[in-house]
């Protein structure tokens, strides 16, 4: 008879804890794979800046093409997230709180714009908003000019950015006990007293979340802007559209100026986001 | 507890109309605008365009990119989330922040980075030259940059599951002797179906709608390089609109095929997640 062996952990010398097989075989083909289609990529425009002298890198980013095409980007990504920020609020409170016919097919259609592709959303926007559309019709005779000027980046963008707020918010709100609510009620607060006394603090971190999500999003976006924007230098043309202007004209080191600005943005955003995300994922385990 | 709810009536009846209006101006028009500009000229113009030589070359071009991008991002999905998951090691959340990386970088650059590295300008533009190859302007970028762009969606979906699900079934299998392959495809594979599915889902959606960054690469030719999303901006850019709407309409048709899918997994995995939590509450209650 053979005595059950006994499982020893083998000695280790770089402190890896679980016993299951594969750890080396899978973080060694993950860190390859990564490097390969992802780091050395994006490694190039750090690298291919450095071909710059830090004169001619600022003379790049600070013309007043770039600065102008920056501002708008960031400009209208941050408009569209403000108000992503409202109307994700709204949406998500109604579907996670109320039964109404066509509450199912409202949930399923929030995820549409990431669905979609970008160029079908761009094409659909601008045929609702150009003066002879559905929409634009009825707003250029008021004024209200959307398809091909700044407010129409801000429409795209809001239509991008949608799914994000509500999707970080959904769950918090479907999680907030009841009873919180009730107990607020019930000691007297009126429903607007204990929404923003009760239910705002506590989808807070989720709305910011969501909105550093949009925002993110809105900053790089191109396929659904390019259409609508109409592309007027200095008015309405947005960052990722001037770095493909450049590329075109062969003025790589100005496009790659810009992509590394973009980058570092993207880079600080997704850092903020992934911390936020950590903070509401500890929050939610009671 | 009552004053809550008949106070409320007005505002649900108010938030819910407030939604339906959101929805319906921001994700329901854009998507009958193609659908509808798709068959402004009537059903044979729509056939035509859509059988067309070219839109049935870009359709092939996607296909095929997809076919590719798709398996190799579900590969190192899978293997990426086994090692995140299932063990713990330094840099784990270094390595999460750098796999979603590709998420949060504008979709012009995701493109850029391979003409810095393989364009006639680049790091390995000459050598692929002499030799012969061609990889910008040509399919093989259209491929690199699309599996750059739906690099993290499996990774993203499988890492929480995984998590979730501990190490404990695992262990068991392999300390009754199971092997390391028996343990993952009876094991782990039932138990991340539904994310995996999931991730499988996304990703293919946006490999087939990517714009952005299959657009600084491609060099448009068509017949070519051209993919769906591409030709329609093609098609849009030189006034042929009902032909635009309706190569637009089958990347509309693939989005709403998405959202079907992605709820009926989710509802799926919902109740598999249900019939779980019921039966430890039985073996609890036995």
């Amino acid at each position: 008879m053979t005595t059950p062996t006994q499982i020893k952990p083998k000695p280790k010398l770089w402190r890896v804890s679980g016993t299951l097989p594969g750890f080396g075989l899978s973080l060694g083909y993950t860190l390859v794979y990564l490097s390969l289609i992802v780091l050395i990529p994006l490694a190039m425009i750090v690298l291919r800046t450095f071909d710059l002298s830090f004169a001619e890198f600022l003379a790049k980013v600070g013309s007043p093409r770039a600065l102008a095409a920056l501002k708008i980007s960031f400009g209208t990504a941050l408009i569209a997230a403000s108000i992503n920020v409202f109307i994700g609020l709204l949406l998500a409170w109604v579907i996670s709180r109320y039964r109404f016919p066509g509450c199912r097919i409202v949930d399923a259609l929030i995820d549409l714009p990431i669905a979609l592709p970008t160029a079908v959303a761009g094409i659909a926007l601008t045929a609702i908003y150009a003066p002879n559309g559905w929409l634009g019709q009825w707003l250029v005779p008021l004024g209200i000019q959307v398809a091909f000027s700044p407010l129409g980046i801000v429409v795209a963008l809001v239509f991008v950015g949608l799914p994000f707020v509500v999707r970080t918010v959904q769950p918090v709100l479907q999680d907030i006990e009841h009873e919180q609510e009730e107990a607020a009620a019930s000691l007297g607060a009126t429903a607007a007293q204990s929404f923003f006394r009760v239910t705002l603090p506590t989808v807070a971190p989720a709305l910011i979340t969501g909105f550093a999500l949009a925002f993110a999003r809105g900053v790089g976006e191109y396929g659904s802007v390019i259409f609508i924007a109409g592309n007027m230098p200095m008015v309405s043309e947005i960052t990722p559209l001037l770095i493909v202007t450049q590329l075109e004209q062969y003025d790589y080191a100005a496009a790659t100026a810009l992509a590394l600005v973009m980058l570092i943005a993207s880079f600080a955003l997704l850092l903020a986001i992934n911390y936020l995300q950590s903070r509401l994922a500890s929050r939610g385990t009671r | 507890m009552n004053r809550l709810h008949e106070g409320g009536r007005w505002w649900r009846v108010c938030l819910i109309a407030g939604a339906l209006a959101i929805t319906g101006l921001f994700l329901v028009l854009p998507l009958a605008m193609v659908l509808i500009g798709a068959i402004s000229k009537g059903i044979d113009v729509y056939l035509a365009a859509v059988t067309e030589r070219h839109a049935l070359a870009a359709l092939r071009l996607t296909l095929t990119v997809t076919a590719i991008a798709v398996p190799l991002n579900l590969v190192f999905g899978v293997v990426a989330a086994w090692c995140i998951a299932k063990f713990e090691f330094p840099g784990r959340s270094a390595l999460i922040t750098l796999i979603d990386l590709p998420l949060a970088v504008s979709p012009v650059i995701s493109g850029l980075i391979y003409v810095l590295l393989f364009g006639a300008q680049g790091v390995f533009g000459e050598w692929l030259g002499e030799h012969g190859f061609r990889v910008i302007f040509a399919v093989p970028g259209i491929v690199l940059a699309t599996i750059f762009v739906t690099f993290p969606f499996v990774a993203r979906e499988l890492i929480p599951v995984m998590q979730a699900q501990g190490r404990d079934y695992e262990e068991a299998a392999l300390s009754l002797g199971a092997s390391g392959w028996q343990t993952f495809l009876r094991v782990t594979l039932p138990n991340i179906k539904w994310g995996l599915l999931y991730g499988v889902i996304l990703c293919n959606a946006r490999a087939m709608g990517e714009f952005g960054a299959v657009s600084v690469v491609s060099g448009h030719i068509r017949g070519k390089t051209n993919t769906l999303p591409l030709h329609v901006e093609i098609l849009y850019n030189e006034y042929n609109h009902a032909a635009a709407f309706a190569v637009a309409s089958l990347l509309a048709l693939l989005a709403l095929v998405t959202l079907v899918l992605k709820t009926w997994v989710e509802s799926k995995a919902h109740r598999d997640r249900q019939a779980a939590n019921n039966t430890t509450n039985d073996e609890i209650l036995t």
